[in-house]
Formats: structure tokens, sequence, C-alpha cells
């Protein structure tokens, strides 16, 4: 099937000239990363890469189903986008629902009972992602073992390593759960506030363990830079490309700031693209297209156009994007990671490794910190709230999820029910990036090898260094026409749709 | 009660510890937003203790990309493309005793607020008519994507369900319970402390 949209797509291997001679391979699904995704690479006789491309097939429609809710359900109903940040949703949704009631400013306690919450997700999903998800390709290697490639094989390998790494997640998990209430899919934050303080048994047991938890960060930190410096062509070479990056820095300074700011983008050359600009702004900034094959849609900046304005976010982008981080130990690390590249941009994907570790130490600096700060056990929990018919109505709220920019826009009718909800995730904005690097391995790794598991494998690893969040997987369908039934348990029929050559979709009625 | 008399009692017959057999566990998730396998992540340094017991096949902690033979599976999320079913059909097949974990897989949880809407009509509000959008877009539309279902469905419809582990997500203290239970031989029961169903 050609597609006039990609055919002309300017990305080298993005689409193959004649894709119907070529031989198909999938990695179906990608693993070890959050939900499903699939890769297909399309391989000429002489096992030459014509095309390659990264296929999110998830789609669950949330943007259309918020529409028509009451607007206080929504940071609630929005966690369940994701079930390793949820904390990101449920703040992003806060904060543009701040803004929809008129407020613009929190209290003290809010404001520091949020930053809490959301430092403390960062740290456990960073912590996850690391030690659980991808420490076993680079403790044991690429093509190591399959059957050792995992978090088991590294508790059993290396206890130690694996121990720091469950106990910083869990660590992170309890900040989120004493300032939400659960560790998962909370209720702490409400537009406008919060609905809790931390409770003095919970401000006591974190107090005790935050200075262990910077010690382990630092350790953490200490471990990716040793890798980095063990096998430096690797680590230099691996899915390395230039790109754009883009995060939110904090307005007065160009701090790093996880929790709210204004948007900076700079080229490779380090240069501003985006100049410290209002969140609210962001339809200015940015557009997206949707391509045929992938459910997620790929961001660029209006200004510079699908093929130049393309950005990274996430770790990667945020150290190096921010002119400080304002935690001390976090930004001696910063240092050392930037000289790293001598000048240059640090571009190489597994990078985002060793930055990930940064903002886990500068995470645990926060918590540490932030703990001696009384505002989060007393003080007003609610800004008042501009009755309806005064307020705006409107509001964009963008919050540096683990993974990188999360924007939420949404508009609420006097009658307090959601009218407009848009969405970009922090994994779609590195649609493109991701895809990249999947080309980058294809192009260096593959071209005229055997493919091998391990050699795959490659792929993904590439891939997980993006800490991609995806989900729902799908075999290879084929073009072909094709049937699905949907059989209930006793065996009658519940649902069935077709694919009719072409692709468009039928379903019979089920009459009867 | 025997008293002992180590002088005149029989040497104990020789009595080797079996070897255990590690209980065999896939995970998956199908539309669902991970958050069940974070829960079940959320036992932490128990963690430690369960792989005594415990092996993984398929699971998105693996690289195993197909189901074998397992005693245990667990799958969170619930149907919204042909993919899921098949998966979901794949496990039912390959695992002895099969759990749907969470509200999605339970009811089809929040994803199936969209059962109420038509499909083209979401996708062209998502892919057609949103700001922010290049014009002239179209909805993906591609062989490699999985065809939607019309509306997302809980597993039972599907497939026998052996056990129901329910919440948004279950808790941890309720794969832990349930987990224990199943490696010591004993029917898994939840108290209703670790029990929640929002």
């Amino acid at each position: 099937m050609t597609d006039s949209a990609t055919s002309s797509s300017p990305f080298p291997l993005e689409t193959a000239a004649h894709p119907e001679r070529l031989r198909r391979v999938a990695i179906d699904p990608v693993s070890r990363v959050e939900g499903h995704g699939k890769v297909t690479l399309l391989l000429d006789e002489d096992n030459r890469v014509q095309q390659a491309r990264l296929h999110i097939v998830e789609f669950r429609g949330f943007e259309a189903f918020i529409v028509g809710r009451p607007y206080w359900e929504v940071p609630v109903m929005v966690q369940r986008l994701c079930g390793i940040c949820p904390v990101s949703h449920h703040l992003a949704a806060s904060k543009a629902l701040d803004r929809v009631l008129g407020v613009t400013q929190l209290t003290p306690s809010a404001e520091k009972m949020r930053r809490l919450m959301q430092y403390g997700q960062i740290l456990q999903s960073h912590a996850l992602h690391f030690f659980h998800l991808s420490s076993p390709d680079l403790l044991f290697g690429f093509d190591s073992d399959v059957r050792q490639r995992h978090i088991v094989g590294v508790i059993e390998a290396h206890p130690d390593i694996a121990k720091k790494g469950v106990l910083l997640r869990k660590f992170g998990q309890e900040v989120v759960r004493a300032t939400s209430g659960k560790r998962i899919h909370g209720t702490g934050s409400v537009p406008g506030g919060i609905n809790r303080h931390l409770s003095p048994a919970d401000h006591r047991l974190l107090r005790g363990d935050a200075a262990q938890m910077v010690q382990w960060s630092l350790d953490a930190v200490h471990l990716t830079a040793q890798l980095h410096a063990a096998e430096p062509a690797l680590y230099n070479r691996f899915a390395a490309f230039d790109s754009n990056f883009l995060s939110l820095v904090r307005p007065d300074d160009g701090a790093m700031d996880l929790y709210d700011g204004r948007l900076r983008c700079i080229d490779p050359t380090g240069q501003r693209l985006v100049n410290d600009v209002d969140d609210q702004r962001y339809l200015d900034l940015i557009e997206e297209e949707a391509r045929s094959w992938s459910y997620m849609k790929f961001p660029y900046l209006r200004t510079l156009g699908r093929e130049a304005g393309w950005y990274r976010v996430g770790p990667l982008a945020r150290v190096q994007t921010c002119d400080i981080i304002p935690t001390p130990l976090a930004e001696a690390e910063r240092q050392r990671f930037l000289a790293w590249g001598a000048g240059r941009q640090v571009g190489g994907s597994l990078a985002y490794h060793w930055a990930r570790m940064i903002e886990v130490l500068h995470c645990a600096e926060i918590i540490q910190t932030l703990l001696e700060d009384p505002d989060l056990r007393e003080g007003e929990m609610m800004a008042p709230l501009l009755p309806p018919g005064e307020r705006p109505g409107e509001g964009v709220g963008i919050i540096e999820a683990p993974r990188g920019t999360l924007i939420h826009h949404y508009r609420v009718g006097e009658d307090d029910l959601v009218t407009h909800c848009n969405l970009i995730v922090s994994t779609t904005h590195n649609n493109q990036a991701m895809n990249e690097a999947v080309r980058a391995v294809a192009r260096d790794d593959f071209d005229g090898r055997d493919i091998t598991e391990g050699l795959l494998n490659h792929i993904e690893v590439a891939i997980r260094a993006y800490d991609p969040c995806l989900s729902c997987a799908t075999h290879a369908l084929g073009q072909m026409p094709l049937e699905v039934s949907l059989v209930n348990a006793d065996g009658s029929l519940r649902d069935q749709v077709l694919r009719a050559p072409g692709g468009t979709l039928q379903r019979p009625s089920l009459a009867g | 009660m025997s008293t002992a008399h180590p002088h005149h009692a029989p040497a104990p017959p020789p009595y080797p510890a079996l070897p255990r057999r590690k209980l065999k566990v896939a995970t998956c998730s199908l539309a669902g937003c991970f958050g069940c396998h974070m829960s079940f992540l959320d036992i932490d340094e128990r963690i430690l203790q369960l792989i005594e017991h415990v092996e993984f096949d398929r699971s998105p902690l693996t690289d195993l990309k197909e189901v074998g033979r397992c005693d245990l599976g667990l799958i969170e999320g619930g149907l919204c493309n042909a993919e899921n079913v098949e998966v979901l059909r794949d496990f039912r097949r390959q695992c002895h005793t099969l759990v749907a974990v969470g509200a999605c897989a339970i009811t089809g949880g929040l994803p199936a607020q969209r059962n109420a809407m038509s499909l083209p009509h979401i996708l062209g509000e998502v892919y057609q008519q949103r700001e922010g959008l290049k014009t002239g877009c179209a909805i993906p539309n591609d062989p490699e994507l999985p065809l939607l279902l019309r509306q997302v469905r809980p597993l039972h419809e599907v497939v026998q369900i052996d056990y129901f582990l329910p919440g948004c997500p279950p808790s941890a203290d309720s794969f832990w319970v349930f987990l224990t239970d199943l490696i010591a031989g004993r029917t898994p029961r939840l108290a209703s402390g670790p029990i929640r169903y929002d």
C-alpha cells in the first residue's frame, strides 16, 4: 500500500521505495518498556535495511471521552493514561485547571506539596526505568543471554545494585503515597490547590531516609558515568545524532525546574530556537502531524517545519537546555556530564541514562530540602476560586514528566463540564527521535549481517533509552483482507470486524 | 508427645530436600495503563523473596516475545483491539490459571468510557480536527496497526477467567497475599483489608 503522505518523507529509511519486494522482520512487542510497541524492518535480499519504523499502536481516545466530564474529575481520570507516571498527568491537569479557574498563584503549602509529589514521582520512575528495565542491557551487554537479561538476572548477578534500585524506587513511591494518599492513582492535587498536608508520621519516615537516598542516587550517577568511561566509543556512537532539545526552564535564571517554567528549545549548537516562552502559548510554537502508520503523532516547531523542527525531550534535553541545576551535587555531576561533550551537544541516545540518574540525584536533593519546610505540614491548601462567568475557562498545564515535557490543555464551560481537551504526552515529542534512533542502529549495526535475537535487541536498547510509554501490541496482520471475530466465553459471536483490501474497515451486522 | 532418646533412636532416613520447581508466571498489559504492573512491583524488596519461588515467562519485564506453558498468567487491561484478543487467547491456551488484574481487565475500566461514542467520530476528532494539527492529516490506517474493536471489553467476555484481583490498581499487598497463597498451595483468600475497588 503506498501512502503519499509518507512516501514524500524527508527522513531516510522511513519509507522504502518498493516495500512489496522486501522481507519483513518485526520486533513485537518491544519489551522492557511501558506497554507495547512494535518495530518493523524491511530488508532487501542482501539484508540491507530499506525501511525501519517504530509503530505506536495504542489508541484509547482519552482526549475524546474527557469531554463532557465535570472538571474536578479530570486530574483523577487522566492518571489512568499511565501507571508509571500518573502523578505527571495528575499535576499537569491540575495546573491547567488552576488556570481555567483563574488561579495563577497557588498557596505556598499547595505549591510545595505538589512539588514534593512530582519530585518523588520522577525519582521512582527514573529508578524503575534504569534498574528494572534498562540495566540488564548495560550490565550484561546488548547481546547477552535472553534468559538473564531482566531484573531477576540483575538481582542474581548484582544484588547490591538491584537492591539499591528497588529501595530508591520504594522511597519515591512512598513520597507519592504520603502526598497523594496512594502510590498509584492518588488524589492529593485538586484544581486550585491540594487536599491534604504531610502527616507527622510520614514526615518522620521520609526525613529518616532522605540522606541515604541522596547517597544511593550519587552512586547511581557514578555507575552510569563509569559505564561511559569503560566504553566511550560505544556510548558516543550508539544511536547518536544531533537534534534540537526542548524543556521547561525556571523563568528568572534558566534553572532546571521539573514542576513549572517557560518553554525553551535549543539547537545542536546550543543556540536558542525558542527563548523562554510562556507555557500558555504552546500552540504558537508546536504543530503536530499524523502519519498513516502510527497512532502517535509527530510534533515539531512550527517555525522550522517537520523536517528541521523536530526535537528531543526528557533527561538528555533537560540537562542541556537548562543553565544550571539548582542543587549542588546534581549540578556538579551535570558539569562532569557536559565535559564529556567537550563543548558539543551530548547526542548519543545512551547518554539519556546518565542524564536520568543526574535527575534522580537532583530529585533526592530537592526532596531532602523540601522536607525541612514547615509549609508542608500546615497552611492554606486552596487558593480562592473565581465564580463561573468570571473565570477564564481555558488553561494549559505543562510539566516536566519523567519522560519529558507534558502538555495538557482544557476548556471548561460555565456548567463546569469540559468542552475541549488536547494532550501532547512526553513520548509523542520523542516520536521522531525514537524513529531516528531505530534507523541509526539499523544503518550502523544491521546492514548485511544475519539477524539474530541479540542484534534485534540493539534496536530495543536504543528505544529503551527514551523510556517510552507505549501500549497495546499487535502481531503481523499482513496487507490482506482480515477478519476478527470476538467470541463470548460461551461461544456466541459478540463483535466482528473486517479489513477489506485497501485497508477500509467493515462491520457486518450482528443480526440475531 | 514422644520423648527423644538419641542413643536408641533409629537414624532418621535420608530426606533430601525435594528440588522445588518454581512457579512459572507470565504477565501482560492489554488496554491498560501499566499501573497494575507497577503496583505488583510495589511489593518492593519482597521481590527478592518472591523470585526464589517464581520464574517469569513472557512479561514486560523480560524479553520473551511468546508466552510458553505457564502455571499462572496475570493480565491487566481490557480488550480494545484485535491484537489484545489474540494475546489474551494465547495466554488462555498456555496458562493453567488465568487472573484478570485490575479495573480495566475486569470491567473495561476507564478506556471503556469510549464505548458510548462512535469510533469514527473519536478518530476524526483526534487526528483531523485538533487545533495545532497540520492540515490534511488522515486517520492512521496501516496493516501494521491492529484493528480497533468498536467497544472496549472486559476479559471474561472472551475467555474463562479463574481469579479476579480488583482495584485501580490492586494493592501491592493483594498481589503479595495472592501469590504467596498460590505458592504455598492454598486457595488464595484476600481479607477485606488489601482489596480495593477504586
